[in-house]
Order: structure tokens, then C-alpha cells, then sequence
């Protein structure tokens, strides 16, 4: 006996751990939303690069994103008809190279990305070591010393440094030991270099940042440039042209450092283009995309592998089990009276199409009018199996007739009645009327509502999108709710409506 | 509520549950459940072991057999049909006698009047499965009517009253005697309306009744009061329902047994799910009894077991 409890007990806390340890580094791993609504923002950029094709073989390298802060890449393809592709790393991030041995005319290379937000992914880089001062020649080297210094007096830290100067190299009435080194019309690029070699001489790490800025819909985005520097601790941001700390939320990375973002041999007349297109998609594909791009082994045994079809099937499939604790529960611990185990269950999946209200009502309806045929079929004295048959062609006749009558009327709710298990129901109206043959009719109304309420209830549970949307990302959440059927199979406890038959009993022995 | 639940753990009272959990799935072993599920097999085994039940006139165990009831009949004027594999009474049709205008017509014990197709298409009802609980075929037993003994004929509306003994371990630990009402429709069967009354195991006095859940003290027909009524044969009864633990081995067994006017008590049939309504006839719960037994070092033959209820369990 104790040693049964404590084997139920144990495989109950085994189950219960297996699935929650799957769910929590489903959820927290792979982001897997508990919550049914929220859509993910997403955002494809496609880069589309066009040139003539030269004389000789063809080496085109362009860069991708490899460190994105504040972005997650979903997923990325190229496309590229007769091109050899390697994605690789080099100093500046991430780089594609496409070679062909030839070709001849308007080659045009495709590379799309999508990517979403993911605020986890702030920290670009590791910290970098402190970089060599330039060595330049004068007179660009007594200016710099010039400007460090005067920079460096009015300032506190690395960040306040870099503040202030971009404020020297931006602002129009710059002086000559500025203007020597960013020219009369500096771009965002040119200071952003600038800034770079001489924070270096203030020994401050310091990078030139490209990407663009992810706006619902761009055919040509822009891409912007952004000075990086390292203060000790984190890296800081800031716009070459205001000055201003901090990336913006939609600033994508691109690549770092000055190179260009597309570099060909054997090419010419070359266009580079950006499109941006964003959209939203459920987080439970936001999240499956990514497993699937981590080569998850729970996404591999996931139900997001089935066919579509075979999906919706388990989309309500998994609430049965739910459906079966409520009826434990209501049965064993609560003590309410039903006709067939698992009829609630079923009823209640009707239930769904039908909406409570007129399910319960149509149920009644389906049920009195088929007792009322089954005590007259009593009469013909039938042998007991055609006489089942004859109730379950009745009970299809009758929920046939109840949705046409209804679609006249203009109940179009009428029709979904076509969705009531009708063997189900045409062996309840059997059940039922021998217990009111039986047992009386009290009994049998009783048991006949005691049904109806439990799939009412197991309806109220397996119709919660919480519910819905938890059994279908999290299936094993099943082994908990198995779980707690087995705790239930040993209760034996009062049943609550016990409280009520043996009372009685509670006033003592006389 | 929790001190209901309290109030009735101090009291012994057995839950639903717990029987199904504890004490039937310990003592019950599924294998023996056949000896009583199936009512012509135990009254075979009664037999055998010298135990009084009524009378099996035939046993009709397929369709093509149902006309050959009324030929076996002919020489008895009343006779009880019943499905081998019934449950809490369902199916069981009582016959009292001849329609004196027309010889196919069949006198049922409410009075109502039943036509010989009428009873073929119940016999053919019960072989097909229809009161069987696992519904699969049946055989429809023929047998003895008990008549009531006058002792219980005033208590009781119609039908035969009967006295389910609760037997655990083979100790006969609480008894009822169960009287069909009107509302019962000559059934002693409690769900259907039947009285039920707490008897007092050393005296076989009866104590107050109960009807559904409810405490009664009169018989709700016949007015006449229930409780205080001396069963005769008490003993028998109790011995009866003792040797039947060694006939099946199940340790948790309800007997029931009616009282013949000319052959003393008879067992009728066994159940190895015998309900709780009994404790609420006897305003006692059955646990603390159990446990009584349970704690017993010594080995008692059914006789012995008698003598020990009569003397424990006093009311």
C-alpha cells in the first residue's frame, strides 16, 4: 500500500519535472510564448546587387550581419543563379563571397535577411585592446596634439571625450587644426574615420559602425554610419554628425570599419540596393524558425514539423486530456454522476463549434426528442443491437431535420449541430432510457444534467485560448496534467457531494 | 465542509473512493469477480457447497432457446426471470401467476399484465446484453419465486424483501434489510426507492430505516413502523452470509439473502461491489469496524466469525 503511493507519488514528480523541464527551456530558451496573442515584429531587408560582368572570373564580397545589438537574425538566404557562395567571418563582421569563372552581361545577387527584435542580444563585441596612436606626419601631427589636448581638458571620461569631440569636428565654425583633418564638407563617414584615428591617440578604441535604419517599408534605405568607442566597460554610441550618445531602437548593424560594402573583381558598374519590408508574424513561428535554425532537438520532435492539417487535428486532440481531468475531477473528488465515462469530453468538443448556449441547447433537444423514439422502439420489442441501430439513424435524421428547420428560420447556428458525436449521443439516449426505465426518471434527469454540467465545465476549460494555445506550443505540459490524473487515482477521500449523502452519518453513533 | 469530512473520518464512515481504492481493489481479486458477476455460476457453486438459494428451474443461454422457457414454466404458476449478469436488480422480471381469461397472458407482481411475446422479447433483451454491465451476451436464468415470509409482508410494499449482510473477511460486519416500496415498484433495491433498515448484528432486532438518504422510522406505504422488528432465524442468516466468504474468496462481499416463507432464508445473489447506503440504515460507519477486524490474531471458522460479530458489534 504505502509503497504503491510512493511510486505513484514518484513517477508523478518524475513526469512532472520531464515536462516542465521541456516546457521551461522551451519557453525560456527558445522563446516560445506562453501568452496566445502578441505578434513579433519581423523585418526582411533584401540587399540586391547588380553589375556588368567583366573580363576574367568573378570574386564579389559583400558585407552581411554578423553582430546585430538589439536584433536576432530569423533567418537568411542568397540568391545568386551560376555563383559559387561562402559566408565567412572577416575583421569587419560578416561577409558573403559569390565567384563564378564567368560570365557575361547584368549579373544580379540576391541576399535577404530577416531578422526581429531581441533586447537580449545588447552587447555587440568583446573589449577590445587599447589601439596604437597614428603616427602622422606634421603638420596633421601637431594639430592632433593640438585637439587632444583641448578636448581631452574638458572633458571627464571617454564617452564626455568623444562628445565633445564630434562637437569640434561637426561645428560649422570649425578651426584649421580641425579643418586639416575632415576637409570643408565632412560626410558622417569621413568624421566618423576621423574621430576613430584620433580617439585612438587618446588611446580610446573606436570603430566606424554601418547599418541602416529599419522603417516599416524602404525600396532604397540609406545606410548610415555610426561611431562606436569602448569606454573600459561597455561600448558607447554615437551619431559623427550630432554627436548624440545611443543607437536608436530601429539602427540595424551592418559591418564595422571602413571598408566598402561591396567589393567586386571582374565587375563593373555596380549598384547596391537596400529594401526593407516589415511584417508581423506569431511568436510561435518567430520562435520555431529559430529552432529550426539551431538545429533544436525538441523542435525536431515538435508538432510545428507536422503537415498543417495533421497540426489543427492535435490543435484539438491535446485539450481532450484536459477535458479528462476536469472529469476526474468532477467525478472522483466532486462526485457528480455522468452517462459514459469520456461523453462529457466529446460533447464538449461539439460544444466548441456550437457555443455553449445553444450546444447545451441543441444537446437537450437531440437527447429528449431521441428518448422520446427510444421508448416508443421499446414497445416493438427489438433485439438490442438493431435497436441501437435504429437510435443512432434516428439521432442522424433528427440532427439533419434540426438543421434544416433552423437554416429556414435563419438559426444558422442550427447547422453545426452536424458536429454532435451522434454514436456517442444515440448510446447516452440508449443508457439513458434504461436507467429511467430502470432506476426512475429522477435518476435519469439527474445523471442526463449531471452529464451536460460536466461537459459544460470541460467545455469552460478546453474553450480557454490560454488552454488552447499551452497544450499546442507546450504539449508536454500533457505529462503534467497526467501527472495530476495519477495524484487523483489516489485519492480516497470523501467525494464533496459524500459530505451531503452521509449527512446523516455526521451526527455520530446514537 | 472540511469538518464535515472531519466528523465523518472520526465516525468510520467509508467514502466511495476509499471502498473502490482500498478495500476492494485490495481484497477483490478481479479473477473472482466472475463467481459473482455471474449469478447462475454462484448459485451453481452454492450447490456445491450445500448453501440454500432458490430453485434454478432452466438456464436460457441463446437466442434460438428463448421458446423453450414456457414449456419449463408450465407445471410452476409464478417463477422469477433474471440476467445471469444483472446489476442492482436491473432486468429482473416477476411473474405471479396466469391470466385466468387467456392462457398467454402472464400476471406480473405490480399487477400489470405481460403477453408470452412480451416475456420472449424480455429473455431475448437479457441474452442480447441489455442489463449486463459489460454488455456483452447473456443467459436469462428461470427460478423458484421466493414467497415472503409474513413476518416481512407487512413491511414491505409488493416484491420480497431481502437482508444484504456486509461481509468482510468473512465476518459479517453490518447487515440491512431492504423493503420495496411503491415507488421501488416491488424492488428491494435501494437506488430505486427501496427502505432500508440497520439491524442490529447480536439481535437481529431492526433498527430505524433509511429511504434515499433520508432516516425514516415508518414504512412509507404500509405506515407500519420499521424499526424494532425481530428477524426470525437470525443466525441462520448470519452463517449463511459467513460461508459464503469461503465460496468466493472475496474480502469485501455483500450477500443477500431473502426469507422463504417454506425454506428459511435463501441466498438470492452476491455482490463484490456492495454499496455504502448501509451505514446510513445503520448510522454507523463501516471502517472502524474493519479495522476491528483487521487487528484479530486469531483464526475463526465462519461459525466462530458469527459468534464474534454478535458479541462486537452490539447496537
Amino acid at each position: 500500500m504505502e509503497d504503491r503511493a510512493y511510486r505513484v507519488v514518484l513517477i508523478a514528480t518524475v513526469l512532472v519535472v520531464v515536462g516542465g523541464a521541456i516546457f521551461l527551456y522551451k519557453w525560456q530558451g527558445l522563446g516560445f510564448p506562453v501568452q496566445p496573442d502578441a505578434e513579433t515584429q519581423i523585418w526582411t531587408v533584401e540587399v540586391t546587387v547588380s553589375f556588368a560582368a567583366g573580363p576574367g572570373p568573378i570574386k564579389a564580397n559583400l558585407y552581411i550581419p554578423g553582430l546585430t545589438p538589439g536584433f536576432a537574425i530569423l533567418e537568411e538566404n542568397y540568391l545568386s543563379r551560376g555563383f559559387g557562395y561562402t559566408p565567412g567571418y572577416v575583421s569587419g563582421g560578416r561577409q558573403v563571397q559569390w565567384t563564378r569563372r564567368r560570365a557575361r552581361g547584368v549579373q544580379t545577387l540576391y541576399y535577404r535577411v530577416v531578422i526581429y527584435k531581441d533586447p537580449a542580444l545588447i552587447e555587440s563585441d568583446t573589449t577590445p585592446p587599447f589601439p596604437e596612436p597614428p603616427t602622422l606626419s606634421e603638420p596633421l601631427h601637431t594639430a592632433m596634439e593640438q585637439l587632444i589636448e583641448d578636448v581631452g581638458n574638458k572633458s571627464a571620461d571617454p564617452g564626455s571625450f568623444t562628445v565633445e569631440l564630434l562637437k569640434r569636428l561637426v561645428r560649422p565654425d570649425r578651426d584649421q587644426n580641425v579643418e586639416i583633418f575632415v576637409g570643408t564638407a565632412p560626410t558622417a563617414a569621413g568624421i566618423a574615420r576621423t574621430a576613430t584615428d584620433l580617439l585612438a591617440a587618446a588611446r580610446i578604441p573606436a570603430r566606424t559602425i554601418r547599418g541602416i535604419y529599419l522603417q516599416e517599408q524602404q525600396r532604397r534605405a540609406k545606410i548610415v554610419s555610426w561611431l562606436e568607442i569602448h569606454d573600459g566597460t561597455r561600448w558607447l554610441y554615437f551619431d559623427p554628425l550630432t554627436g548624440k550618445e545611443g543607437l536608436p531602437d530601429n539602427f540595424l548593424q551592418w559591418w564595422t570599419g571602413d571598408d566598402q560594402l561591396f567589393e567586386i573583381d571582374g565587375g563593373k558598374d555596380v549598384e547596391v540596393r537596400f529594401a526593407v519590408k516589415s511584417n508581423f508574424m506569431s511568436p510561435i513561428e518567430v520562435a520555431r524558425r529559430r529552432s529550426d535554425e539551431r538545429n533544436s532537438l525538441v523542435a525536431k520532435f515538435s508538432l510545428f514539423s507536422l503537415p498543417i492539417q495533421t497540426q489543427a487535428v492535435y490543435g484539438i486532440m491535446l485539450l481532450i486530456p484536459l477535458g479528462a481531468l476536469v472529469v476526474v475531477l468532477l467525478r472522483n473528488v466532486i462526485g457528480i454522476q455522468t452517462f459514459g465515462t469520456f461523453m462529457p469530453v466529446l460533447i464538449a468538443l461539439a460544444f466548441r463549434e456550437t457555443q455553449l448556449f445553444w450546444g447545451a441547447l441543441w444537446f437537450v433537444l437531440l437527447v429528449s426528442l431521441g428518448l422520446m423514439f427510444r421508448f416508443y422502439l421499446e414497445r416493438l420489442r427489438l433485439l438490442l443491437v438493431p435497436r441501437l441501430s435504429a437510435v443512432l439513424i434516428i439521432v442522424v435524421m433528427l440532427m439533419l431535420i434540426m438543421s434544416i428547420i433552423s437554416h429556414q428560420l435563419g438559426f444558422e447556428s442550427g447547422l453545426s449541430v452536424a458536429l454532435f458525436p451522434m454514436v456517442i449521443l444515440a448510446m447516452t439516449i440508449e443508457r439513458m432510457s434504461v436507467v429511467w426505465e430502470e432506476r426512475g426518471s429522477q435518476e435519469a434527469i439527474q445523471q442526463g444534467l449531471g452529464s451536460l454540467f460536466v461537459a459544460a465545465a470541460c467545455y469552460g476549460i478546453m474553450d480557454l485560448e490560454m488552454a488552447k494555445h499551452l497544450v499546442f506550443v507546450f504539449p508536454e505540459l500533457l505529462l503534467l496534467v497526467l501527472a495530476a490524473t495519477l495524484i487523483m487515482g489516489r485519492y480516497t477521500g470523501y467525494r464533496l457531494l459524500e459530505l451531503y449523502r452521509f449527512r446523516e452519518l455526521r451526527r455520530g453513533p446514537d | 465542509m472540511l469538518s464535515w469530512a472531519r466528523t465523518l473520518r472520526t465516525n468510520g464512515v467509508l467514502g466511495l473512493n476509499e471502498r473502490n481504492a482500498q478495500v476492494i481493489q485490495r481484497f477483490n481479486a478481479r479473477k473472482l469477480y466472475p463467481l459473482v458477476d455471474d449469478k447462475l455460476r454462484t448459485k451453481r457453486l452454492a450447490l456445491e457447497a450445500g448453501i440454500a438459494v432458490p430453485e434454478l428451474y432452466c438456464a436460457i443461454e441463446s437466442q434460438h432457446d428463448i421458446r423453450s422457457w414456457s414449456k419449463v414454466v408450465e407445471q410452476h404458476t409464478d417463477f422469477v426471470i433474471k440476467p445471469a449478469h444483472g446489476t442492482g436488480g436491473d432486468g429482473i422480471l416477476v411473474v405471479t401467476g396466469r391470466s385466468s381469461r387467456r392462457q398467454k397472458l402472464y400476471q406480473l407482481i405490480d399487477g400489470t399484465v405481460i403477453s408470452e411475446a412480451g416475456i420472449s422479447h424480455h429473455v431475448s433483451n437479457i441474452i442480447s446484453g441489455q442489463y449486463s454491465f459489460v454488455g456483452s451476451r447473456d443467459c436469462a436464468m428461470i427460478e423458484y419465486r421466493v414467497e415472503t415470509d409474513p413476518f416481512f409482508t407487512a413491511v414491505s410494499f409488493q416484491g420480497v424483501p431481502d437482508v444484504r449482510v456486509l461481509v468482510y473477511q468473512g465476518y459479517p460486519v453490518m447487515a440491512m434489510v431492504r423493503l420495496a416500496t411503491r415507488r421501488s415498484r416491488g424492488k428491494a433495491n435501494l437506488h430505486q426507492g427501496a427502505v432500508g433498515a440497520g439491524i442490529d448484528l447480536a439481535s437481529g432486532r431492526t433498527l430505524s430505516g433509511v429511504l434515499g438518504n433520508d432516516i425514516v422510522t415508518e414504512h412509507p406505504d404500509t405506515g407500519e413502523p420499521i424499526a424494532g422488528l425481530d428477524i426470525p432465524m437470525w443466525d441462520q442468516f448470519l452463517s449463511l452470509a459467513a460461508r459464503c466468504y469461503e465460496l468466493t474468496g472475496l474480502g469485501y462481499l455483500g450477500v443477500d439473502i431473502v426469507l422463504d416463507r417454506m425454506h428459511g432464508p435463501l441466498i438470492l445473489e452476491l455482490n463484490a461491489r456492495p454499496g455504502l447506503n448501509i451505514q446510513i440504515a445503520n448510522k454507523v460507519g463501516l471502517k472502524n469496524r474493519f479495522t476491528l477486524v483487521d487487528n484479530l490474531t486469531a483464526k475463526h471458522d465462519a461459525d466462530e466469525k458469527v459468534t464474534f460479530v454478535r458479541e462486537a458489534f452490539i447496537q
